[in-house]
């Protein structure tokens, strides 16, 4: 139990740092939606090529919480969808896996509004 | 009839104007910065009761212009012409304090430069006989700022180093033809040209305008055969660290040494620990430094003139987005105190 | 006022001494620059007052040329004021950063596997104890974000903070707050897309792309 939660620790902080360092090393000036954008669409496509799953095995929530993760649920929801329902699989599949997240983020992001005021 | 103008870009005033008044609000972080002290009116939080940091702002400039009146009695009627100037869309803040006020008034936008260019204009209406009392005043808010500029004021974004803090913060001016009893007068004011050097980088500002400053510190100094020497301090408006290197380097390449009595205002509001990075910047960082700590300190005596050149960058979030360089603008005024 | 085939031969000769940049002095670099600010008055001027079209043409032609010339020019002067900026930038803590980053990625994580433990240990399947726990995460982000600490937390801790799905949250929840002024349909609703959006819509797209790619080859 305390060793998957280490890998956790271990693994998220890999991957948040990869991030950290092409905030600062690149010249290029990224602001937060770029790297969320990256980080999505690129653990969609190393999902998609079959090496996000190891990396889910090991490192548990520590790849599954960070955006990466959510691009892997994204691919695998396509992948899984295709074989279910075919080409309507193909198409909904990404969204209908990832659809908890996503709504909860919404539907959080009104209520927060409704109830808080920003601090500045 | 006289010329008032020397060389390219400078003008003389004949009949130097005299600042009557002042005043300076600031937000709670630069109340508690080095110049704390010297404000005259700090706000308790960044709302201060308003219902949003906009009409935080538009109180908190009209309210400096109700105590700069206050402190020589003056009424609004008095004043002949209001001008002032924020970051704010259409310069909201401005124009709602105008709606306000019923004074005659001109709206103007020159970024971070507006306080001088609000200066120098009011000089030029007073020497030229068109008005005999003019109100300048602007402003900017941190919050409002970062929020139409940049990104929520919530979203956890990191600051680079090169990084500039909005300064919360408004002064206002009472500008009068030249009374007996003058002991601050604008004697001189100088216009600045765009200038853009490709920089690009809208979180590093101050690499942007430093030649700008020094291209009207540089032109001031020709035009009037002065030197560094002749002042007591030559002071930029908000070029914060990294541009102040930059600026004095810039200078310098022309053959003017101003390293012994250059500051900014960025550099000077707050304290290095109040983890603001590369300095202050906004209207409201030279608008209450000068009222705050620099006429104060003419007051006393202890500096006999300044050379405050405002720099401004020209830049709007549409522009950045669609890849243009920042082009920037500084305008300069020289104050003289008692002699 | 010069001539149409003044200005072509002049613009010519410029070319000279534009590819010498580096060998001529200022004040002669300002003067080429005046140069072109004087032609190039002068060929919009004449390009105004020409109806012909083949004519027009040709002078505008010549006109993007100057363009062309003062672009170089401008350029070479960006360049050198960029060499001096890129002197005097100050250092990126790179080394700090990451270990912010590390630091506070690998916790918000580590608070991740926390609840799947408890999830799973409670008996879920450890798929849903995943979704559940994202679930939560998002929920945590948001209510820091409604508190005004999330940000503070980003300040310091950069992608560390960003790149988790609290920072997915937080991307959402901070334009809904901070546009409420502006009324519930164009302030937060229209808003509350704001950085959030991009990342559904290429999630989105990357995700039909790759449906659509393994119902090829399946």
């Amino acid at each position: 139990m305390l060793e998957n939660i280490f890998n956790a620790f271990f693994i998220g902080g890999i991957i948040c740092v990869i991030g950290q360092l092409i905030m600062d090393l690149t010249p290029f000036v990224i602001t937060p939606a770029h790297i969320l954008v990256g980080y999505v669409t690129t653990g969609a496509v190393i999902s998609a090529l079959g090496y996000y799953e190891p990396l889910v095995k090991l490192g548990g929530a520590g790849a599954t919480i960070p955006l990466s993760g959510f691009g892997h649920s994204l691919a695998q929801g396509a992948i899984e969808g295709v074989k279910t329902k075919g080409l309507l699989g193909a198409i909904g599949g990404g969204l209908e896996a990832t659809s908890v997240g996503i709504v909860a983020a919404i539907v959080l992001g009104f209520s927060m509004a409704t109830i808080f005021n920003p601090k500045g | 009839m006289q010329n008032k103008k020397i060389g390219k870009q400078t003008i003389n005033f004949l009949n130097p104007i005299s600042v009557v008044s002042f005043a300076s609000i600031v937000g709670p972080k630069e109340g508690q910065g080095p110049l704390g002290t010297g404000f005259d009116y700090i706000l308790e939080n960044n709302l201060d009761g308003e219902k949003s940091w906009e009409k935080t702002e538009q109180k908190m400039l009209e309210h400096s212009l109700e105590i700069a009146l206050a402190k020589k009695n003056l009424l609004l009627q008095d004043l002949d012409y209001f001008l002032a100037g924020d970051l704010l869309n259409q310069i909201m803040s401005s124009n709602f304090t105008a709606r306000s006020l019923g004074v005659p008034y001109i709206g103007i936008y020159g970024a971070c430069s507006t306080l001088v260019e609000g200066l120098v204009l009011g000089s030029i209406l007073i020497d030229g006989g068109f008005a005999n009392r003019v109100g300048v005043a602007c402003s900017s808010h941190h919050d409002a700022a970062e929020r139409q500029l940049r990104f929520p004021t919530e979203l956890g974004v990191q600051r680079t180093m090169t990084a500039q803090w909005t300064v919360t913060g408004s002064g206002a001016y009472i500008l009068e033809a030249n009374s007996e009893k003058n002991d601050l007068i604008i004697t001189q004011g100088i216009l600045g040209k765009v200038i853009d050097m490709g920089q690009a980088n809208a979180t590093d500002m101050g690499s942007a305008m430093a030649p700008a400053a020094a291209d009207t510190i540089i032109r001031y100094f020709q035009d009037t055969g002065k030197n560094p020497k002749d002042f007591d301090l030559i002071i930029t408006g908000d070029l914060g660290n990294i541009g102040r290197v930059l600026c004095e380097e810039l200078v310098l390449q022309k053959g003017f040494d101003i390293s012994f009595n250059y500051s900014d205002c960025g550099v000077l509001i707050y304290d290095p620990g109040q983890d603001v990075h590369a300095g202050g910047s906004g209207c409201g960082c030279s608008a209450s430094v000068l009222a705050g700590y620099l006429l104060p300190q003419m007051l006393k005596g202890n500096l006999k003139n300044i050379f405050l050149v405002a720099t401004g960058a020209l830049l709007s979030p549409t522009s950045t987005q669609q890849g243009e360089t920042i082009p920037c603008i500084a305008h300069g005024v020289v104050i003289q105190g008692k002699s | 006022m010069a001539d149409f085939n003044e200005i072509k031969n002049r613009l010519e000769k410029r070319w000279q001494n534009l590819n010498v940049l580096k060998d001529i002095s200022d004040t002669e670099i300002q003067s080429l620059n005046q140069g072109l600010q004087e032609d190039y008055q002068y060929l919009i001027f004449l390009e105004a007052k020409t109806p012909d079209k083949n004519r027009r043409k040709m002078i505008k032609k010549v006109r993007a040329s100057l363009i062309e010339q003062q672009n170089i020019l401008k350029k070479y002067n960006q360049i050198r004021y960029g060499r001096i900026v890129q002197k005097s930038a100050p250092p990126i803590p790179v080394l700090k950063n990451s270990l912010a980053a590390f630091f506070v990625g690998g916790v918000i994580c580590s608070i991740g596997q926390i609840i799947i433990n408890i999830f799973t240990l409670n008996g879920i399947s450890n798929k849903e104890a995943s979704v559940a726990a994202a679930t939560v995460m998002v929920f945590i982000g948001a209510l820091l974000t409604g508190l005004g600490i999330y940000d503070e937390i980003g300040r310091f801790g950069g992608a560390g903070s960003m790149v988790p799905i609290t920072g997915f949250a937080n991307s959402i929840v901070s334009p809904a707050i901070e546009f409420k002024r502006e009324g519930y349909v164009y302030g937060v609703g229209a808003k509350v897309f704001t950085i959030a959006g991009p990342v559904i819509l290429y999630g989105s797209l990357i995700s039909v792309i790759i449906g659509l790619i393994f119902y090829i080859i399946k």
